[in-house]
């Protein structure tokens, strides 16, 4: 025997086993099958309402709503505001990001800081906080005199009203993609063509703009399918001046039961998820066409000197962000301050008496915060446990299968979702099998919050697993530390920080829903984002806007929290850094 | 015992063998370095013999035991293969002190903290990091890093250890003091250890035998100084070493292994490769030269041309070209001029078949 460490050789388990090295990580693949039932059956689901009728296939339903002019009428409409809010979204993201990411304006970080808020705010309180500036009995304008006569009409109740409103709410989604596509851009491309003796209005056309296509187009696509998917907006704004869209419409008819009425929304439900698939299908067609590999050093943007311009430029760019954020909520706030709506505001009569109302008194509106603390804590914690295992399947086990995982996670997110919240009603109204219903429960929410946000979850963990050095894993294995060990002692702690960014980004989405929650929701089973809806619906205009100050002060606080957070989380997880 | 044996081993990612039908033996406390150049299957013969892929065929077998053999089902988990290893990335857990990082192998074991503590602060005294135990890793130089993961490795008592390029990631003079340290740690606990590396004069320095790969293929295993002196073939005499392969011809075999080759005008006596044997003296015969075999005589008949002159501090290294399209390093005392010509004396030279391992 030699010094210290003579080594030893016997080990319990040194015992050959056959194939037992890789048992355990088959247990890893069952996760596949809860991922496969909450984000997959349900769209199945609907595919098959649509074609059955009374148990039998038919075409019925679809010739029923392709047949019915309110139908077109709807698509029309829809076709028109996303549309157009996405052509203003363009306009208002792309000269935000090409400013921001090419040129040496100050205070880039609060100036995307507040450029997101917009996005996160939930759209149905966009469009309270919009109606409350604007029209006759805004508080705001009440207060400084400056409101248009009473029965002047409301000028936002209109196409353009919702298309403008759909425009600043994706905004961010546009200015998001465009800013990574820019940052990717080399600054000696520029230069060489500068060299080359391009400049001015030349640069831009012929260079920078269609180096920066594939993030315009991609931004562009996403604006669109979110903004067609929207119902927060068109239901505040288009609901009291009958102007339907394709999700307002699925809205009505599900509001006016009958016995056709599952088949048809089922059909309406494909219909708008098929202008989707049509806008993310062109987009990659698009994309596929134009293979700029961006290449030369990345990380070191262009940098464009701005020069004598600069405070102009900062200037604007501070006056929209007031225009399009601080004068509405200001708006909002300003409501929620007025002892009865109506009434003028004065310093004299200002008064949190609706603060209190809704938090301490009124049943309903506690039961709403409740709710939605509830599903959106819930939906955090099982997805985030959800998580860690699958995204550590997908990024060290990759097959076939997780490939298909990783596609078919995405899908309950893009669609629009009304569509999700259609497929569930039909799945779980009567669940195969076990013969109960999860309709009218707030299970039925939770299940599809669970589908929709999973990937909003798996994507920052993911993120975390891939940049992680395999062989940190390794030499635990290397020690004697079998799988659950290392998932526990090496994984878990590392990946922690990631996944709590994807926690908070489910409870941050889910605690303001509305699109999901306004088809399932059932009496007793409110949540926040229909309670502001239907608050405004009843006249409780003031009481809506007390609601809704109190989850864009959320909203904030929770940004907050990232952005303090941000240096500790691996590259990638807070969205608006890349 | 801890010996290694690795018999026909093939791994295939795809199509491509990257360790194509290798065997090897490695006895109980030798210092065996795996050098080639990048892409060669280092790693991932280092990787199969840890566990972190499964062989597609042949057995591995450590102290006897078989670890892995696809024919017969076997395949033992890196976990339970009591082997330590040495990334070049460090590995070491950055939400960990260096004691817990080091006394991690220990955890998972079970011991009591008493004996966990003191066999950490033993292994960190070994690598003379005593003091740093509170620490975290980021707070720590690279060469601090790669010594806690050695400590690491140390505190598991493993049946060997593997390393795989440890100090690429430092710089040249750290270098050396972490190969003393490697040295050091190897005589105190007489551990098997296997070294990964593509830099020759690292191996050199370190191993007891070296095992050079190319293609997926083990191309010769040997001391040091038998690689050097008498390389198996082509592949292996390029890559170790400066000197030059020339092909000869006349090859008049001698005893004890001596041998004399006609070079151009001249008559070389060389040692000869046993393993050539008398009919394929006069096909690919090659020669290898070492620069120290070969000084630079005026009246010597063996003439050439200087091709190049390079300083190296002390003496310079000139190139000489003789005949068609082969030149030569020899080191001279004076500096030549480009284009001038020289004589060349050659004491020592080893002649093998040039084909040999082209086949596999
Ligand atoms: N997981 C893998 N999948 C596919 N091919 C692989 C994989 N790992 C290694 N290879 C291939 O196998 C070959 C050998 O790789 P290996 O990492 O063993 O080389 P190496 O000798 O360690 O090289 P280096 O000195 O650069 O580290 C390479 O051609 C590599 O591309
Ligand atoms: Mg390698």
């Amino acid at each position: 025997m030699q010094a210290t460490g003579r080594l030893r050789g016997v080990l319990p388990g040194m015992i050959a086993k056959p194939q037992g090295n890789r048992s355990s990580d088959r247990l890893l693949y069952w996760l596949v099958v809860p991922v496969f039932i909450i984000s997959i059956l349900p769209i199945l689901r609907l595919g098959f309402e649509g074609v059955m009728v009374g148990g039998v296939p038919s075409f019925d339903y679809f010739r029923d709503v392709l047949g019915s002019s309110s139908t077109w009428r709807a698509t029309g409409n829809s076709l028109y505001t996303a549309g157009l809010g996405t052509i203003i979204s363009i306009l208002i993201g792309g000269s935000f990001a090409f400013l921001v990411a090419l040129t040496d304006i100050r205070a880039k970080a609060a100036l995307v800081f507040c450029f997101m808020i917009p996005m996160m705010i939930p759209p149905q309180i966009t469009a309270l906080s919009w109606v409350q500036l604007t029209g006759p009995s805004s508080a705001l304008l009440n207060a400084i005199g400056m409101a248009p006569p009473m029965g002047s009409p409301q000028p936002l109740y209109s196409a353009e009203g919702i298309a403008m409103l759909l425009g600043i709410q994706h905004a961010s989604i546009v200015f998001l993609t465009l800013r990574a596509n820019l940052r990717m851009l080399p600054r000696e491309q520029i230069e060489a063509a500068r060299l080359a003796g391009a400049r001015g209005g030349r640069l831009w056309w012929q260079i920078i703009l269609p180096l920066t296509s594939p993030g315009l187009i991609a931004g562009t696509a996403m604006a669109f399918v979110t903004a067609l998917g929207n119902f927060g907006i068109p239901a505040m704004l288009g609901i009291p001046a009958g102007y339907q869209t394709l999700p307002t419409l699925i809205y009505q008819k599900l509001a006016g039961f009958g016995p056709s009425v599952l088949g048809e929304v089922s059909v309406l439900a494909m219909l708008i998820g098929a202008i989707a698939i049509c806008g993310v299908a062109l987009h990659h067609r698009l994309l596929s066409k134009r293979d700029y590999r961006l290449m030369g050093m990345v990380g070191r943007p262009l940098d464009v000197k701005l020069g004598a311009r600069r405070t102009l430029v900062e200037t604007t760019l501070w006056a929209v962000l007031v225009g399009i954020l601080v004068i509405p909520l200001l708006a909002l706030f300003t409501t929620a301050l007025v002892p009865a709506f109506g009434v003028k505001l004065t310093f004299a009569n200002a008064t949190f008496e609706a603060f209190r109302e809704v938090m301490f008194v009124q049943p309903s509106t506690i039961r709403a915060f409740q709710n939605s603390f509830v599903l959106s804590v819930g939906a955090a914690i099982v997805l985030v446990l959800l998580c860690l295992p699958l995204a550590y399947v997908m990024v060290r086990r990759p097959s076939g299968v997780t490939k298909l995982i990783n596609l078919l996670v995405e899908v309950p997110y893009a669609l629009p979702g009304v569509v999700l919240a259609i497929a569930c009603i039909l799945l779980f109204i009567r669940i195969p099998l076990l013969d109960v219903s999860l309709y009218g429960t707030l299970g039925i929410i939770f299940i599809a919050y669970l589908a929709r946000f999973l990937v909003i979850a798996l994507r920052p963990v993911m993120n975390s697993f891939t940049q992680l050095d395999p062989a940190l894993e390794e030499a635990a294995q290397a020690c004697g530390a079998g799988l659950s060990r290392r998932l526990r002692d090496i994984l878990l702690p590392l990946a922690a920080p990631s996944a709590a960014a994807g926690a908070l980004l489910v409870f941050l989405t889910a605690f303001n829903e509305l699109t999901v929650s306004a088809l399932l929701w059932s009496a007793g089973n409110e949540t926040l984002g229909v309670l502001i809806f239907n608050l405004d619906d009843s006249g409780d205009t003031v009481l809506a806007s007390a609601v809704a100050v109190l989850v864009v002060l959320v909203v904030i606080a929770l940004m907050s929290c990232f952005q303090l957070a941000a240096r500790r989380l691996p590259k990638g997880v807070v969205p608006w850094q890349t | 015992m801890a010996d290694i044996n690795l018999s026909r081993i093939t791994k295939c990612f795809g199509d491509y063998r990257a360790v194509n039908q290798v065997s090897l033996d490695i006895a109980d406390g030798e210092f065996v370095a795996l050098l080639g150049p990048s892409g060669c299957g280092k790693t991932t013969l280092l990787r199969l013999l840890a566990g972190f892929e499964e062989p597609d065929h042949g057995q591995i077998s450590l102290g006897g035991q078989i670890m892995a053999s696809p024919e017969n089902g076997i395949m033992v988990s890196p976990e339970d293969r009591n082997l330590g290893i040495v990334f070049q990335s460090y590995a070491l857990w950055p939400h960990m002190t260096v004691a817990r990082n080091v006394g991690y192998p220990l955890e998972v074991r079970g011991l009591n903290r008493a004996e966990q503590d003191r066999k950490i602060a033993e292994a960190l005294d070994i690598v003379a990091l005593g003091p740093y135990a509170d620490r975290s890793p980021s707070e720590l130089s690279g060469g601090q890093r790669q010594r806690v993961a050695l400590a690491r490795c140390l505190v598991m008592e493993p049946r060997a250890v593997l390393l795989d390029e440890p100090l690429a990631n430092l710089d040249v003079h750290l270098r050396e003091t972490m190969q003393q340290a490697f040295l050091d740690f190897h005589r105190r606990t007489g551990a098997t250890m296997i070294y990964v590396t593509h830099d020759q004069s690292e191996a050199m320095a370190m191993a007891d035998r070296i095992a050079v790969m190319d293609k997926g293929h083990i191309r010769q295993m040997a001391a040091p100084e038998t690689l050097y002196r008498e390389p198996a073939d082509l592949m292996v005499a390029g890559f170790v070493g400066a000197g030059a392969v020339l092909p000869v011809q006349d090859v008049s075999v001698g005893s004890n292994g001596a041998c004399s080759v006609q070079l151009g005008d001249a008559r070389i006596a060389a040692r000869i490769c046993p393993k050539l044997n008398e009919s394929q003296t006069n096909v690919n015969v090659g020669l290898c030269l070492r620069p120290e075999d070969v000084w630079v005589t005026d009246d010597a008949p063996l003439r050439g041309q200087v091709e190049d002159c390079v300083y190296l501090g002390g003496r310079f290294r000139l190139s000489v070209r003789i005949g068609e399209g082969h030149s030569l390093p020899v080191y001279a005392n004076r500096r030549a001029r480009i284009g001038e010509q020289v004589g060349l004396k050659v004491s020592d030279g080893w002649v093998f078949d040039r084909m040999a391992g082209e086949a596999a």
